[in-house]
């Protein structure tokens, strides 16, 4: 079996987040950039089970749809784990642009097992993994923390709203993963990071497709009032204010 | 021309949040001057289809038949993508939770739709359609432009209000037959967290951080949140560390809340945690230090340490209760 992992490059999730001055674009100066964590999340889960020969998966490719700055997040992929890892040159447009060209390398190279994280922690669309589903017409399994291999077929875990199911999907299928996937995500040892600079990185030139949305413009939330401290022997006070004041009891 | 909006069922029943989806969806009909359709699939109880006619829908369908007691995505995508075509809608609305987030991005794909996902707000325009946002975890809010003519939208939970509108809606009741061998998905075991209020449909949460010391210090909050009819949270490290169980987590990676009220119990308030719970209406913080950014969220606070602050709460409730 091969595994495709599809992989973000978002903002460092402690960054504070700033625009351009027109707040038209993210103001990307002094930004780490990192593997968006749900899909690090996947990446480790994918290495998991192939660690584990009985699953039968074979390989775990990392793919990404961006432009060459993204090098050392892919790099980074590669020194967890990942054995190789294909960029789709082109800048991410929307949602529908990136799973549309993701589609194109899953035909070409026919992953048997696709992840995707939830929602990346820049655009929270949660929207490419179940595109990338229908464009290819397999099934997809949404909000998984648990992933298992039994005789080619998915054993998985989901998330439903009030409990979880655990349901059987026959491969290929498009898993989108949620926390609880794998413990933590595996960090590179510096052995990985070594083997990671000859790891072959495949750059593929995009297909034409239309994107469906566009940002015009980013806003900052409303700044909230000042904290009222309550004395911390007299919480009746605070009670009071929570039902009085604010309404909420 | 029409607003169809999808509403999922629990068990043959909906939910308030259904009933938000609804009346969002006809609000967003009444800026497009035409009529909202509510979409139902799967088995309901008697008498709940209607429901769904007291919050400005002009027609109800209710589509049931086999195959589809199992939430299978390409199975129902394909459903309520017939439906839309059928219906002719330009808009349809889903809820932006597990089930809207499994089904919008393949109804985009068959519709050739853009999606607004986490929209929180009624459309900022309608020509051009442009949608309000999450962005950036819950830090900031975009803008988005959609330019095709069938749009999706998927609404945070809890960002719009009930509004009640009877349009003598009549109940369609179409069967909506699947053959087996298009439902890959096959349900193996189904644990369902039976009798507690859910996290993400309650209106206030109780949630613990690492100033709770040990999971064996978590009665009194557990107690706090029976009392307020609330649900139980936890910060990163607390599921971490294996204290509470994963689902309970909030924040960035875990849940995205947005109750009425959430108290934030030993909790320090990380930028990620806060990406989590930031859309809350108000925030209580109870904590030892007090230059903690949890303070600056908050819109209520008390320095202290939990475990002497939270008894006193608990009574202090108890005694509203009473009265």
């Amino acid at each position: 079996m091969k595994v495709l992992v599809c992989i973000s490059n978002v903002p460092d999730t402690t960054t504070k987040v700033k625009f351009t001055d027109d707040f038209e674009k993210l103001d990307t100066s002094n930004i780490q950039w990192v593997i968006n964590p749900w899909d690090e999340l996947s990446l480790t889960r994918a290495l998991e089970l192939k660690d584990d020969a009985s699953t039968g998966v074979k390989s775990v490719t990392v793919a990404h749809v961006g432009l060459a700055g993204a090098e050392p997040t892919i790099r980074k992929a590669l020194a967890i784990g990942a054995d190789d890892a294909i960029r789709i040159n082109a800048e991410p447009h929307d949602a529908y642009y990136v799973a549309a060209q993701l589609a194109e390398v899953v035909k070409a190279e026919s992953f048997d097992i696709v992840l995707c994280g939830i929602e990346s922690s820049d655009h929270n669309g949660s929207t490419v993994g179940g595109m990338l589903s229908e464009f290819l017409g397999y099934p997809s399994v949404s909000a998984v923390s648990g992933l298992k291999i039994e005789n080619n077929t998915l054993v998985i875990n989901r998330e439903i709203d009030g409990g979880k199911e655990t349901v059987t999907v026959p491969a290929p299928v498009v898993a989108i993963v949620q926390k609880g996937i794998a413990k933590e995500p595996r960090i590179a040892a510096m052995r990985g990071i070594m083997m990671a600079r000859t790891k072959p990185v495949k750059v593929v030139e995009p297909v034409a497709v239309d994107a469906l949305t566009g940002i015009i413009s980013f806003e900052m939330p409303e700044p909230r009032a000042a904290c009222k401290f309550v004395d911390a022997e007299d919480p009746k006070q605070l009670i009071g204010l929570l039902q009085n004041e604010a309404k909420v009891l | 021309m029409s607003v169809l909006v999808y509403t999922e069922n629990w068990d043959g029943k909906f939910k308030k949040l259904s009933f938000e989806l609804v009346s969002y969806a006809s609000k967003v009909a009444e800026m497009l001057n035409t009529k909202a359709i509510a979409l139902s699939v799967g088995k309901l109880e008697s008498g709940e289809a209607e429901k769904l006619g007291n919050y400005g829908v002009s027609k109800i369908i209710s589509a049931a038949g086999e195959g589809l007691n199992v939430l299978d995505n390409q199975v129902y995508a394909k459903i309520i993508a017939d439906f839309a075509v059928k219906e002719g809608a330009t808009v349809v609305v889903l809820a932006n939770n597990n089930v809207g987030k499994a089904l919008a991005p393949r109804l985009s794909v068959r519709l050739k739709a853009g999606i607004g996902a986490g929209v929180n707000k009624l459309p900022v325009s309608t020509e051009p359609f442009v949608v309000h946002k999450r962005a950036y975890s819950g830090n900031a809010f975009a803008h988005l432009q959609i330019n095709t003519p069938v749009r999706i939208i998927t609404l945070s939970q809890n960002s719009f209000e009930l509004i009640e509108k009877n349009m003598g809606a009549a109940v369609e009741n179409v069967n909506v037959s699947v053959d087996a061998s298009e439902v890959k998905t096959q349900v193996r075991e189904v644990q369902k967290q039976g009798g507690k209020i859910l996290l993400t449909d309650a209106e206030i949460v109780v949630s613990g951080g690492r100033g709770m010391k040990s999971p064996d210090n978590w009665g009194p909050l557990v107690e706090l949140a029976d009392l307020l009819g609330a649900a139980t949270a936890c910060s990163r490290p607390v599921s971490d560390e294996g204290w509470r169980g994963h689902e309970e987590h909030t924040g960035q990676t875990g849940k995205i809340i947005a109750p009425n009220l959430y108290f934030a119990i030993g909790i320090s308030g990380a930028t990620q945690h806060l990406a989590g719970v930031s859309s809350s209406k108000y925030i209580v913080a109870i904590n030892t230090d007090k230059d903690a950014p949890i303070f600056e969220a908050a819109q209520y606070g008390i320095v202290g340490d939990a475990q002497k602050v939270l008894p006193k709460l608990v009574e202090a409730v108890k005694e509203l209760k009473s009265k």
